[in-house]
């Protein structure tokens, strides 16, 4: 119970430190709309296979941006603090349920907005907002490890960007497949494949996390 | 001789394989013809990286077990070897599917798939050379390893089976062992397969052996 405690700490101490720097969240968020507004901008009028598509890649670049500062912005002794203080399966859980809530509400807003400048009918709005919601947890568990690997090397910023697409491809391929299914609404028993592959991939990434990070983590 | 045993029937089983496999009586197929021949260059490459990669994955979890270099170098050169088959298996599939499905590369889950595959490696080289100090690039770039080993499983065996694929046995096409492939195909196929393997992994041990004489030599200079 001792890690539930501490998980439950840091997470809290995550999001004071996001509320106390507000500017950081705010330009996340100029950067999504900005990024919708330069699509909306240049296609104008999408087909809803398009429509789709260009939804999950303005996430996966705005995912990207979003949770790489998670370990990059915290410097070495700060970490060392935390290495004292709590155990490593502590620190990426916790990371990991903070990215999920931070992707979660930028794929709320960006979803909103999304569909504000496109218009686009939605045959099974329920099934795509689960789908939204696997691919905010989804993104969230892949790149939280990716970013602290990243971070490890020189010049993390490109680094992050090679090191996550080819892991977070086939997710993507799944997410759009699901999502298309909700947007066409074809009956939800169709889907139930991509949903129990999409729990797996986290489940498999999530359980990896857990056991690599330590090894990660001893400096 | 009685070591290297398995190196010589790696050499015998593959030379065995591109004699019959170019000579011998193939099934007389609609589409394929000859080049149903290719069945034994093209899927021993994908077995063989396939079977490299595992390697490099259980070396990367000793590594981190043990922290010895020399599992380092064992997963290293593994990766490396496993491009160079990844490189053939893309470019023989290429070859064949320009010819039966009339085009180098359709849309294919598998084609993708591997392509994804090889970029994952690729990741795993520039990764190793971001960093520069030795403990922490093997560190770091065999969690790395570790980490993207499960998503590849899923990308390569369960995302083709949900979808259509141009290949057997996938998205409901009977596999290629269901009536193309008759007794004589299979007594060059698996000769194939596991000489190829063979070799694979033994052209990675000799590259390991290089690899450590080199940085013996290096720590002996400084």
């Amino acid at each position: 119970m001792e890690i539930l405690k501490q998980i439950k700490f840091l997470i809290e101490k995550e999001i004071k430190l996001e509320w106390r720097s507000k500017y950081a969240f705010s330009s996340l968020l100029l950067y999504l709309i900005s990024t919708i507004f330069v699509c909306y901008l240049s296609f104008r009028q999408v087909s809803p296979i398009t429509w789709n598509v260009l939804f999950w890649i303005i996430m996966l670049f705005v995912s990207i941006n979003a949770v790489s500062k998670g370990f990059m912005q915290e410097g070495r002794d700060r970490q060392l603090y935390y290495y004292v203080l709590t155990s490593p399966q502590a620190i990426i859980l916790s990371k990991i349920i903070y990215h999920t809530l931070l992707l979660l509400l930028l794929t709320a807003i960006a979803l909103l907005f999304y569909t504000l400048v496109f218009n686009n009918p939605l045959g099974d709005p329920g099934l795509y907002l689960v789908a939204a919601l696997l691919g905010s947890i989804s993104f969230a568990s892949v790149l939280t490890m990716i970013s602290g690997i990243a971070a490890k090397a020189s010049n993390g910023g490109t680094l992050m960007a090679i090191l996550s697409f080819p892991v977070i491809i086939p997710l993507l391929m799944v997410l759009l497949k699901l999502s298309k299914n909700a947007m066409d609404g074809l009956d939800r028993s169709m889907s139930y494949n991509e949903i129990s592959v999409l729990v797996l991939i986290n489940t498999m990434v999530i359980t990896a996390s857990l056991l690599l990070f330590p090894y990660l983590w001893r400096d | 001789m009685t070591k290297n045993w398995w190196k010589w029937l790696g050499s015998v089983l593959v030379i065995y394989s591109l004699i019959a496999g170019l000579l011998w009586d193939v099934p007389h197929l609609p589409i394929l013809h000859e080049s149903i021949r290719n069945l034994y260059f093209h899927v021993p490459m994908w077995f063989t990286m396939i079977v490299l990669y595992l390697i490099a994955v259980l070396y990367s979890i000793k590594y981190l077990r043990s922290g010895n270099e020399k599992y380092d170098l064992v997963a290293v050169e593994s990766v490396n070897t496993g491009i160079v088959f990844g490189f053939l298996g893309i470019l023989t599939g290429m070859i064949w599917g320009n010819y039966t499905w009339g085009s180098p590369w359709p849309n294919d889950p598998k084609l993708n798939g591997a392509a994804i595959t090889t970029l994952v490696y690729l990741a795993y080289i520039v990764l190793r050379n971001a960093i520069d100090e030795e403990q922490k690039k093997a560190r770091i770039s065999a969690i790395y390893n570790i980490f993207a080993f499960p998503v590849m499983i899923v990308l390569l065996f369960i995302l083709p089976r949900l979808t259509d694929s141009l290949h057997p046995g996938n998205g409901g096409n009977p596999g290629f062992g269901r009536y193309d492939l008759d007794r004589n195909m299979r007594l060059v196929f698996y000769p194939a397969c596991i000489g190829w393997i063979l070799v694979g992994v033994w052209i990675a041990t000799l590259r390991y052996r290089i690899r450590l004489i080199e940085t013996i030599l290096t720590a002996h200079k400084s």
